[in-house]
């Protein structure tokens, strides 16, 4: 189970709508007078960003139905690094899709950056991921017959940012994950490690709240594997928050705090490292890192 | 997201696949083409026909003998004059000359000219013609088109001038005098480069005199219709060479002036309708038709016709955008897993919708354009016989409707693409 979050887990936007989802203590009974009250904590504590509260999520209905998530309740900090495990069928996926705002879940609420998900609409939803979240796919998922440099600032140019801030932003990025030598390849003439480096470039460049993979080594051999966690490694050291959704071990070796889900029930939250702390692996990585 | 950033998208969409995007350009291309270019041919060949209209003159009348049905016909458009004629065969009440239309005379010709029944008509010619009459000079022989008998006014209502040499006067037409005047293609074709004045031709074994030479009307070129292919000779020479003494075939009236017409027709009918008996009959067998009411009657024909044609263009323009609708669906299936990724990464559904429909847009301004530039260059030649002239309105036209049907057509299968769920979208292979 998740550490038990602090009275002001709801966040700025508290909403007396759900209060039989969640059975905890400080669930909205008197629904607005705990938020009130811890108001001026908010201040000082860092508001968390994940705040996944008993989400289920069910697919078709009746003799049918599947339930893919069964009440996952998950808080994360920022400056985390989360490895999200479980084998195939255990509704990783189906939690990086609501985590990712890609999908909704039937059940339950989850606030994004102190954000309720649920209310908002397709146009909000967009304009959601574009900012708050960075996605890294299994698949690379980079638009062909477009440049790295492109392709990076692809995000920006959906968010509203100028050619020439664009530009700068987009050159920063795939300098950090130590790709400046390569902005006017194509995909189709990069390597699977930096193919995956640029599309870490796309995620990181909108700086957002929360960088959410899925399965990032899942498609690369052992060099570009390590060379994918070592970017990962140093921006949890630059205290970027970092879900990883993985079936590998050597990958979640490498996450500071470790959620294992067995048919759509968290079973196992093991922190491996202080939030605040570097992530277990880094020293390795430091040295191994290109 | 700009639009012009939008734009941008668009085109490299479109770069990525320059074959398939050219082919339905293509399209769209013959499509604006066609209407541009059929458009103008039809519009051409009507200001043809009203040329060769003008060219009779603006104050001239043409009164013909009517042809329908039993002197039924009341203006000669066959369809009023049906009913009629057969609601009095019916009950056999028998107005006598029923059957029996009154032929145009030379007489009627000259009681056409009349200083107190008809003020308005300067000259009354009556004239016989006779069609593809073969005439033969020093072993050349050349078809003439028409071959006209008529008087000395004829030139004048008309609008026939010459060249050189003189018309005949009233004295040869008394006389029947075998002179003629030819036209400046059967001039050239009879006698080359040598002036024709005071040779003899010889037409249907009877030889005349070439006494003037018409000047070219330079219009058409097309050998069926060209109207310099002509001789004029007097009335009574032609009648007694080659139709006969029988009714003529028209009577050219020519009015005082162009403000004179309507009087000048008035009067004609008034005259014409006394001595054929139109009032016991009921009904004229005759028609007097002045420029202006051929002229409606041939442009309202001729509208008809260059509908038609824009209609056949129309469709082609139609099928050019089924064409997009198509090769824009198959864009949106192929590049799912693209439109996913860019939902992913916060595109919103407008800037989606946005490409798709720009993108569509833009291979149908393309082709509309290049469409065009297509038809306009094609007007530039002459087209069986007709030189185009471009309606600037059906290229502003054409132009249009091919930007909207990139909107029309473009805008179901972009609206798909904008509508697909990024899980969904991503998962597609």
């Amino acid at each position: 189970m998740t550490p038990t979050p602090r009275p002001d887990a709801l966040g700025p936007t508290p909403r007396p709508d759900a209060p039989g989802l969640a059975p905890r203590p400080d669930a909205p009974g008197p629904a607005l007078g705990p938020a009130l009250a811890a108001a001026p904590a908010l201040a000082s504590a860092p508001r968390p960003v994940l705040g996944i509260r008993d989400v289920s999520k069910v697919y078709g209905e009746g003799d049918t139905a599947v339930h893919a998530l069964r009440g996952v309740s998950l808080t994360v900090e920022p400056g985390d690094y989360v490895a999200i495990m479980g084998a195939s069928g255990s509704g990783k996926s189906t939690l990086m899709n609501i985590i990712g705002c890609l999908d909704v879940p039937s059940g339950g609420r989850y606030l994004l950056d102190g954000i309720d998900v649920g209310a908002l609409d397709e146009r909000r939803l967009a304009i959601l991921r574009n900012r708050r979240i960075g996605f890294v796919f299994q698949s690379f998922n980079l638009i062909p017959r477009m440049t790295a440099q492109a392709n990076v600032e692809l995000p920006l140019a959906y968010g509203g940012v100028k050619g020439p801030e664009r530009r700068r932003r987009a050159l920063a990025a795939l300098r950090e994950v130590g790709l400046a030598d390569r902005t006017r390849h194509e995909p189709n003439e990069l390597s699977g490690g930096q193919q995956q480096r640029v599309a870490i470039a796309r995620a990181l460049v909108t700086s957002p709240t929360l960088l959410l993979a899925d399965e990032p080594t899942g498609a690369l051999d052992s060099g570009s594997t390590a060379d994918v966690l070592a970017v990962f490694d140093r921006l949890s050291l630059a205290r970027r928050t970092i879900v990883v959704i993985t079936h590998e071990d050597d990958v979640a070796a490498h996450a500071k705090r470790v959620v294992r889900l067995v048919d759509g029930r968290v079973v196992d939250d093991v922190r491996r490292a202080p939030v605040a702390g570097p992530p277990p692996a880094a020293s390795w990585t430091t040295e191994g890192a290109r | 997201m700009s639009p012009l950033e939008i734009l941008r998208f668009a085109l490299r969409g479109l770069s990525a696949n320059k074959l398939r995007s050219s082919l339905t350009t293509l399209g769209i291309l013959i499509g604006v083409g066609a209407v541009i270019l059929l458009v103008a041919v039809g519009n051409g060949s009507s200001e043809q026909i009203k040329k060769s209209i003008q060219r009779l003159g603006a104050d001239s009348l043409t009164v013909t003998k009517t042809t329908t049905g039993g002197g039924g016909g009341r203006g000669g458009f066959g369809g009023g004059g049906f009913p009629g004629g057969f609601g009095s065969g019916g009950s056999g009440s028998g107005s006598g000359p029923r059957t029996q239309a009154h032929d145009l005379t030379t007489q009627d010709a000259a009681a056409l000219v009349s200083a107190t029944d008809a003020p308005s008509v300067k000259s009354a010619s009556p004239v016989v013609t006779s069609q593809s009459v073969t005439a033969g000079y020093e072993g050349t022989s050349a078809t003439i088109n028409q071959f006209v008998g008529t008087t000395p006014a004829y030139f004048a209502a008309a609008n026939k001038t010459l060249a050189s040499g003189t018309s005949f006067t009233t004295a040869d037409v008394t006389a029947a005098n075998k002179t003629v005047v030819l036209g400046s293609t059967t001039a050239s074709d009879l006698f080359g480069r040598v002036s024709p004045l005071g040779r003899k031709i010889d037409v249907g074994g009877i030889r005349f005199t070439v006494v003037g030479v018409l000047k070219a009307t330079g219009s058409s070129s097309s050998s069926f219709s060209d109207p310099d292919s002509i001789a004029i000779a007097p009335l009574s020479a032609v009648q007694e060479s080659l139709t006969g003494y029988g009714a003529l075939d028209q009577i050219i009236v020519q009015a005082k002036d162009s403000g004179a017409v309507d009087s000048a027709q008035a009067e004609v009918t008034q005259i014409l309708g006394q001595r054929h008996d139109v009032a016991s009959s009921g009904t004229a067998d005759f028609t007097v038709s002045s420029q202006a009411s051929v002229q409606s009657a041939v442009s309202e024909s001729n509208k008809t016709f260059t509908v038609l044609l824009g209609a056949v263009a129309a469709i082609s323009l139609l099928v050019g955008g089924i064409g997009i609708t198509n090769i824009m669906l198959v864009t949106v299936t192929e590049r799912t897993r693209e439109i996913g990724i860019r939902k992913a990464i916060g595109a919103p559904r407008g800037a989606i919708l946005g490409q798709f429909i720009a993108e569509a847009t833009v291979l149908s301004l393309i082709g509309g354009v290049l469409g065009v530039v297509a038809g306009v260059a094609g007007s530039l030649f002459t087209i069986v016989g007709v030189k185009p002239v471009l309606v600037p309105s059906s290229i502003v036209l054409a132009l249009a409707v091919s930007v909207a049907i990139g909107l029309f057509f473009g805008s179901y299968p972009a609206n798909r693409a904008a509508k697909l769920r990024p899980i969904e979208a991503l998962r597609h292979e």
